[in-house]
């Protein structure tokens, strides 16, 4: 486990994505975000391994959310560089950006899903947005695809006001599937869900992150969830990087801080 | 709120609105251009506020031509009574009653509905999509207000006139073909044109404060509600502004 300084360092700490070739995806440096007089993000830094599961684990309001923001280029920094696929977030004109977003997926916590349209429609917004050449035959087929891998494969003539919170949270995910993204950040996708619906949001971004090989952030504080799908853990206090580690590792912590959300 | 207060913050919406505005002229100008969402809001714009339209057109010429007459039959003129109610609705009355109404149904919906979609990050959700949301909703909504307006006000004025023709002819007897050559004959190119250019500026703002408003909705549902309130009282103010200053460049060019 990586703490900055003072915290004492826990032993065994998980492998270094850069150390071991695996040239991260999202390299996050110095990231200094703040709205008014309240600092979110102060020198913010994080890396991201390819086909990895990285928590982001904190309080409510601390800036989770901000963090992912900034790296999909919703928000802009103060300070710091975001770089996705190697390339700093800020920078990058409009046309760059959306080819960036592309492979970029995001879950939102209250799932986003546009609700004048079917569920069809909000799948097939994406593909269509970003000028991919398809017949209606191999959208449909897409469609039915990502619809079967989330379990949904019946709903597609639905509204989303006709789906419970769970369903709905699994079409927002089917949308962010559709084009096969190679990250996905996930805003606290088990907020507002029941402890079993939890669970299986929970388990269906484990499986999709070994069905389609994405990298992920996850930004929660619902511990089931933590436990099921981190390979690494984050600890975002006071805008910084506070420890990281496995979740054993972090579970062991005698630092307070970092025990209270194990408790 | 101290007054001076309320005044720095009118300053700073006006600014805002004024941004606002150069970014929708900016981005409304560039490829890639939204056909087919543009179509979709003039059919929902326009069509759909069409049923509003002709009924309040058709009662306003009727009450208009009931309430004209006995001062006009005192002055022994009820026989320019289909001048002078056309006159009236295909000047003033028809272009701003429309608005009006057409700003009560549409400027609300837009502040509610993009309200809605900002309150529960569809915007975001839309722009990680790798849509403008800026060009998609606010630049197809406001050039659907602005394109339909004028058509409605067209369509609610000869409503009006029918209106009219049905009042003159409860207390009358006058024929289909005299009380529209009567109204006809009598327009001039000042009539006309003046009132019908001003409903595009109508459409336009009526457009523009409703996407305003509901784009930079903040607060949850209560915001929701307050960008719908206030996207209809501003439009209707702004309206009476616009008409006010339309009123004063056609007397200068002599059209009044």
């Amino acid at each position: 486990m990586r703490e900055t300084a003072p915290y004492e360092p826990i032993a065994a700490a998980p492998p270094d994505p850069v150390a071991a070739g695996n040239a991260p995806v999202i390299r996050i440096r110095d990231l200094c975000k703040s709205f008014g007089d309240h600092v979110v993000l102060d020198n913010f830094d994080l890396d991201v391994g390819k086909e990895e599961n990285v928590v982001i684990l904190g309080k409510s309001g601390v800036g989770k959310s901000v963090l992912i923001k900034c790296i999909v280029g919703l928000l802009r920094p103060d300070s710091g560089t975001a770089q996705v696929f190697g390339e700093n977030v800020a920078e990058l004109d409009h046309d760059a950006l959306d080819r960036m977003r592309a492979r970029v997926g995001f879950l939102f916590q209250s799932n986003a899903l546009y609700d004048s349209m079917t569920v069809r429609a909000n799948l097939e917004f994406p593909l269509r947005r970003h000028w991919i050449a398809m017949s209606q035959q191999e959208v449909d087929g897409l469609v039915r695809e990502v619809l079967e891998d989330v379990g949904l494969a019946q709903t597609a003539e639905m509204m989303p006001e006709e789906l419970s919170g769970g369903m709905r949270k699994r079409i927002a995910l089917a949308r962010t599937l559709i084009l096969k993204p190679e990250i996905i950040l996930y805003d606290e996708p088990t907020t507002g869900l029941d402890p079993v619906t939890g669970r299986e949001i929970s388990k269906l971004i484990t499986e999709i992150q070994h069905r389609y090989h994405t990298a992920s952030i996850i930004i929660s504080h619902d511990m089931h969830c933590v436990r099921l799908t981190s390979d690494r853990i984050v600890v975002l206090i006071d805008g910084r990087n506070y420890a990281e580690g496995s979740y054993q590792q972090l579970q062991s912590s005698s630092d307070a801080q970092i025990h209270q959300f194990f408790e | 709120m101290p007054a001076q207060q309320k005044f720095q913050a009118f300053l700073n919406e006006t600014g805002d609105i004024a941004r606002f505005t150069a970014r929708l002229f900016l981005q409304g100008t560039r490829p890639r251009f939204e056909f087919r969402e543009l179509l979709r809001q003039c059919y929902q714009i326009g069509y759909n506020s069409l049923p509003l339209v002709a009924l309040t057109g058709f009662i306003m010429g009727l009450v208009l031509t009931m309430q004209l007459r006995p001062s006009l039959v005192v002055y022994g003129v009820a026989s320019q009574l289909p001048l002078m109610v056309g006159i009236a609705i295909v000047r003033e009355i028809g272009p701003v009653i429309t608005a009006l109404i057409f700003a009560g149904k549409i400027a609300s919906s837009m502040g509610a509905v993009l309200g809605s979609m900002r309150v529960t990050e569809q915007i975001d959700a839309m722009e990680v999509s790798g849509t403008n949301p800026f060009k998609y909703l606010v630049v197809t909504r406001v050039t659907a207000s602005t394109l339909m307006l004028p058509i409605l006000v067209v369509i609610g004025d000869a409503i009006s006139l029918f209106g009219s023709y049905l009042g003159v002819n409860i207390r009358g007897n006058t024929s289909f073909n005299l009380f529209f050559r009567q109204v006809v004959d009598n327009f001039a190119f000042g009539d006309v044109l003046p009132a019908f250019i001003k409903t595009y500026f109508f459409g336009l703002a009526v457009g523009i404060i409703g996407c305003y408003k509901g784009y930079h909705s903040t607060k949850g549902t209560e915001g929701v509600g307050k960008a719908a309130n206030s996207a209809v009282v501003l439009a209707s103010i702004v309206i009476f502004f616009i008409d006010l200053i339309v009123v004063q460049i056609t007397d200068l060019l002599g059209l009044n």
